[in-house]
């Protein structure tokens, strides 16, 4: 099996335990305050470093490149409330539109 | 009595219809960047199916597309996937359901049916309105998000070249628009700004991947601060009121 296809499965899995787990762990564990708290925490800092390095590294290097220009669309567009896949469409086109007109 | 239920009822399929339908627009943006981050179409649809839960579907595609190794882009999958188990708490005590079918409900516990079912939770009901509500929301954004994945999938694999397109934009674009209505004090902009800085400030030292996953610290370190400010809060105002 590829390696692609083991992270496929393995990560199915891990997330399906999650979802079972909090019908089926003692409350105690998961009323912990502190346990709360984090995971509240938690998807804000993972996707927000996925923003960061989406956004600024080609492998272990920084740039600054035509991905930035779209994630600043991006912002502009949310700040606009607008949804979803307008967000990512208005990224994709400013960054493609400045490669292409030969900017970055 | 009867009457005021036909209504309501319908009010609440309803919403699930249309939670579905929007939920579906994130599903074609998941299966194209799946594809075109090197996934093939039945691994992009495998984990429309049984992953089934859009953040951590997007952050395994994108660490493995940015050449993060798989263990580190399972890692942050799952750990994105954990606040589902507080939504089951929430859920289960209004569900109430036991054997295959608490199989079934698992599955379904995400974002958009433990909202919607949360909103229609009344006790005096018997959890009626929330029972119909999270099945309802679970199994209409189930068939949109796979079928929107399955078209996005398709698409992308016509398109060819991602960069010509911007899809390496259209990435961190996903990931913002996901974290956005979680931005809503202070704190959780100082949570973000820090495990973006930090990610950042490590990248040039690990594996990509690993800096992302590191940033969970950050998330533990705002957990704990929360709690003592909260019972320092708690103290504070029992000391003002005695």
């Amino acid at each position: 099996m590829s390696t692609v296809w083991m992270a496929v499965i393995a990560a199915c899995i891990g997330c399906y335990i999650a979802k079972i787990a909090g019908a089926s762990v003692p409350h105690n564990i998961l009323d912990k305050p502190v346990v709360k708290a984090t995971s509240d925490a938690i998807p804000i800092a993972l996707l927000s470093a996925l923003v960061a390095v989406q956004t600024f590294a080609v492998g272990q290097t920084l740039v600054i490149d035509a991905r930035f220009a779209g994630l600043l669309a991006a912002v502009v567009a949310l700040l606009l409330r607008a949804p979803f896949i307008i967000v990512v469409l208005v990224a994709a086109a400013t960054a493609a539109a400045l490669r292409h007109f030969g900017f970055a | 009595m009867i009457h005021e239920w036909h209504i309501r009822r319908r009010t609440i399929l309803l919403n699930a219809l249309s939670v579905g339908l929007a939920t579906g627009a994130y599903g074609i943006s998941f299966g194209a960047i799946s594809v075109l981050g090197g996934l093939t179409v039945l691994q992009t649809q495998t984990l429309s199916v049984l992953m089934f839960t859009g953040g951590s579907q997007f952050a395994l595609v994108g660490v493995l597309a940015a050449g993060g190794g798989a263990a580190s882009a399972v890692a942050t999958s799952v750990l994105l996937g954990l606040r589902n188990a507080f939504y089951g708490v929430t859920m289960a005590p209004m569900l109430n359901v036991s054997g295959p079918t608490r199989l079934v409900a698992a599955q379904l516990t995400i974002d958009e049916s433990t909202a919607m079912g949360v909103a229609q939770s009344e006790e005096h009901d018997n959890f009626h309105g929330s029972k119909l509500a999270f099945w309802a929301t679970g199994l209409s954004v189930f068939v949109f998000w796979n079928l929107a994945t399955f078209a996005g999938a398709m698409g992308a694999q016509a398109l060819g070249d991602p960069k010509v397109w911007g899809l390496d934009a259209a990435i961190p674009a996903g990931f913002i628009a996901l974290v956005w209505p979680r931005l809503h004090d202070r704190r959780s902009w100082s949570i973000a700004l820090c495990a973006g800085a930090v990610a950042l400030f490590l990248t040039p030292f690990l594996r990509p991947g690993v800096p992302v996953l590191l940033t969970s610290i950050v998330a533990v370190v705002a957990g704990v601060l929360a709690v003592r400010k909260r019972s320092a809060d708690v103290f504070d105002r029992s000391v003002s009121s005695s």
